[in-house]
């Protein structure tokens, strides 16, 4: 149990930091890369990279920084990135918007909404087609359920019997709207429930928690043979794009935010460690990722950008 | 040995070779199993390779695509078939904003050999939303190839070199070419998604078609041959990447050139193909290059209108005439093709 934790804890506290220094550096214009903070959903990459195998695949949104971070683990190739660098894991050429790590088993994400749901009932296809015993979630917002490619793919996974986990992070907000205008149902759990599918709910910010239901959800599309849904609620911390609070724009209630931050995943999961931990310990993990970070900045930030002429390269293989 | 074949069962034996071949080859997409088979081009697949190779879909173009993509990163070679080409648009977003970027947004880490089919109707009333070819919309993004075969052993040999590819390609069919009979050898392998055809050597004219078009142009490079006039026809099969050289070369030996597009002409293919000409043969050329393709207006359903609508042998005829000066060819006696006697619908 306190392993687990500990695990937890050090993925969390990752991608808060990561992100952290993202916000603290942004505005020397050395990231010129749209940001999409994970700041306030880190309970649910965590739990549910943490329960998948080091081979089992994820698939994501514009808002990936934390996956990339729960499913990789490195920041070098992920702050070169955001500063555009050669030493980037795209060159330079994804950005924010389109982090990839297929050695760590991310394999697409994507700007457009909804899109990389149908490539999941793909990738699961081709795993079962080769029985590798790979499993595949795919994250997106409560938005991407108001797009049809969402409607089609569920669809299509449960009749096609395909191992996929479809894992809903809903903010209840697409952008600046919030679910109440768009959602011409009651409950979303309700509605997949019709399908030949399985459900899970949950608005915990403890990713033990998550991480123990996306094993129940595993091992449910394991026995079934059917893919699974989990509708996650979370709060986003940060407006949709940028570094910022946006509480003064008079869309969204602080007060509700508070609500959220009294039981913020990062802080939560590290009162849950003193119970197996001394605060040095804790301390001492925390000073090694801080440092890493800090490593892996200073590191982007001396790279070189890739020469004029990778432009042409990888257009076609 | 070369053996007479259809268009339709090329397609057929490359798929059912290549299939064979490499266990990651599947095919799939809406009424691929069905019993009419995709005009027979998927015949026996589903018997031979099962259903988990070879299947129909849900109604889901857009999911579908994507669905392509997630199994060619994975490994596989997904080839996903539609009956026209006016449904692929369903599925746009995933070919031009995810399918056409990713191996350039991975840095080139990740492939996708996919291919996509797909096929042009025309005739018994297909009107609108059943004829468009859009060739030029898909060639337009950097990161997918194009190709349109026009005889059975382009068709065989490029469809194979498409599944064997590691980049995703559109593979565009005219319906009418499905009964199209043409010599293929019995080993007949890859044939280059890279460069145009000479179809019919000529001196005096280089007509250029794409698709369908060849099938008019050779008819009309026919008839003009008892004229005295020696056409050469250039096909040129590939819309991307587009092999400029084979049309250039053609031109700069004639001196003039008719380009044919199985399309609409505003902002079309025909354009680029002007372009280049213009670009490497200002000082050979003795005429302006002509452009002919569909009327600028949604394609009609009935007759009448539809032969309107489509060019065809008589419009490559007067186009060469035009250029070359010539007095227009008494036509009457002549004979040209007529779907009635292949292609009697209803799809």
């Amino acid at each position: 149990m306190k392993d687990l934790n500990i695990e937890l804890y050090r993925k969390l506290y990752l991608i808060r930091k990561a992100e952290d220094a993202v916000r603290r550096d942004y505005f020397s214009d050395k990231m010129k890369t749209p940001m999409h903070m994970s700041t306030g959903g880190e309970a649910i990459c965590v739990g549910v990279c943490h329960a998948l195998a080091n081979t089992d695949q994820v698939m994501g949104t514009y808002r990936s920084h934390g996956i990339y971070l729960a499913k990789s683990g490195e920041t070098d190739q992920f702050f070169a990135e955001m500063y555009g660098k050669a030493t980037g894991m795209a060159k330079g050429k994804a950005g924010s918007m389109h982090l990839t790590s297929p050695k760590s088993g991310l394999i697409c994400t994507s700007a457009i909404v909804g899109t990389t749901i149908p490539v999941a009932a793909g990738a699961a296809y081709a795993n079962k087609m080769q029985k590798n015993g790979k499993m595949v979630a795919v994250f997106f917002g409560d938005g991407a359920i108001d797009e049809g490619v969402f409607w089609e793919t569920l669809n299509s996974a449960c009749v096609m019997k395909l191992p996929v986990l479809f894992v809903c992070e809903d903010n209840d907000i697409a952008v600046h709207i919030p679910g109440k205008d768009r959602h011409g149902y009651r409950s979303i759990s309700e509605v997949v429930e019709r399908f030949d599918c399985t459900v899970f709910t949950s608005d915990s910010t403890d990713a033990e928690v998550i991480h123990k239901l996306t094993q129940d959800a595993l091992k449910t599309i394991r026995d079934s043979g059917r893919p699974a849904f989990m509708h996650l609620k979370y709060f986003r911390y940060l407006e949709h794009v940028g570094v910022n609070e946006d509480f003064n724009q008079g869309y969204r209630d602080r007060i509700e935010y508070e609500k959220w931050r009294a039981k913020d995943p990062v802080d939560l999961q590290r009162a849950k460690l003193l119970r197996w931990c001394k605060e040095d310990e804790i301390r001492a993990i925390e000073t090694e990722i801080e440092s890493r970070i800090e490593q892996s900045i200073k590191k982007a930030d001396a790279a070189p950008f890739s020469a004029p002429n990778e432009l042409y390269e990888d257009v076609l293989a | 040995m070369t053996r007479m074949i259809t268009y339709r069962d090329a397609i057929q034996e490359a798929t059912a070779e290549e299939m064979r071949r490499d266990s990651g080859v599947f095919t799939y997409g809406i009424d691929v199993a069905d019993h009419k088979r995709i005009f027979n081009s998927s015949k026996g697949l589903v018997e031979e390779f099962g259903p988990d190779r070879c299947f129909s879909t849900p109604l889901a173009e857009d999911a579908m695509t994507g669905f392509g993509l997630g199994a060619a990163i994975n490994g596989m070679r997904p080839i996903h078939v539609h009956m026209r080409v006016d449904f692929l648009l369903l599925g746009m977003n995933q070919l031009v904003n995810m399918i056409a970027t990713h191996h350039y947004g991975s840095g080139g880490t990740m492939k996708v050999p996919m291919v996509i089919r797909a096929i042009i109707g025309r005739g018994w009333g297909q009107s609108y939303q059943h004829s468009k070819a859009l060739h030029s919309w898909f060639a337009h993004v950097p990161g997918l190839k194009v190709v349109m075969p026009s005889t059975p052993r382009d068709a065989k040999g490029m469809l194979i070199a498409a599944i064997r590819d590691d980049n995703p390609v559109v593979f565009i069919e005219h319906r009418w070419l499905y009964d199209a009979v043409g010599e293929v050898p019995e080993d007949c392998t890859s044939i280059s998604l890279e460069g145009a055809r000479v179809l019919r050597p000529g001196k005096d004219i280089t007509v250029v078609g794409t698709s369908w078009m060849n099938v008019e142009a050779i008819r009309a490079a026919q008839i003009l041959e008892k004229h005295g006039v020696d056409v050469e026809v250039v096909d040129v099969r590939s819309i991307a990447p587009f092999d400029s050289k084979t049309i250039i070369d053609s031109v700069k030996k004639t001196g003039h050139c008719v380009v044919a597009d199985n399309d609409w002409v505003h902002c079309g293919f025909s354009a680029e193909v002007a372009a280049a000409v213009y670009e490497a043969c200002y000082k050979q050329l003795k005429s302006p290059v002509a452009r002919i393709g569909y009327a600028p207006v949604p394609c009609p359903c009935t007759r009448p209108l539809e032969d309107e609508f489509y060019p065809n042998a008589i419009d490559i005829i007067r186009s060469v005439e035009s250029k070359l000066g010539l007095k227009p060819i008494d036509l009457s006696g002549e004979d040209f093709y007529s779907y009635e006697n292949k292609f009697k619908g209803p799809f």
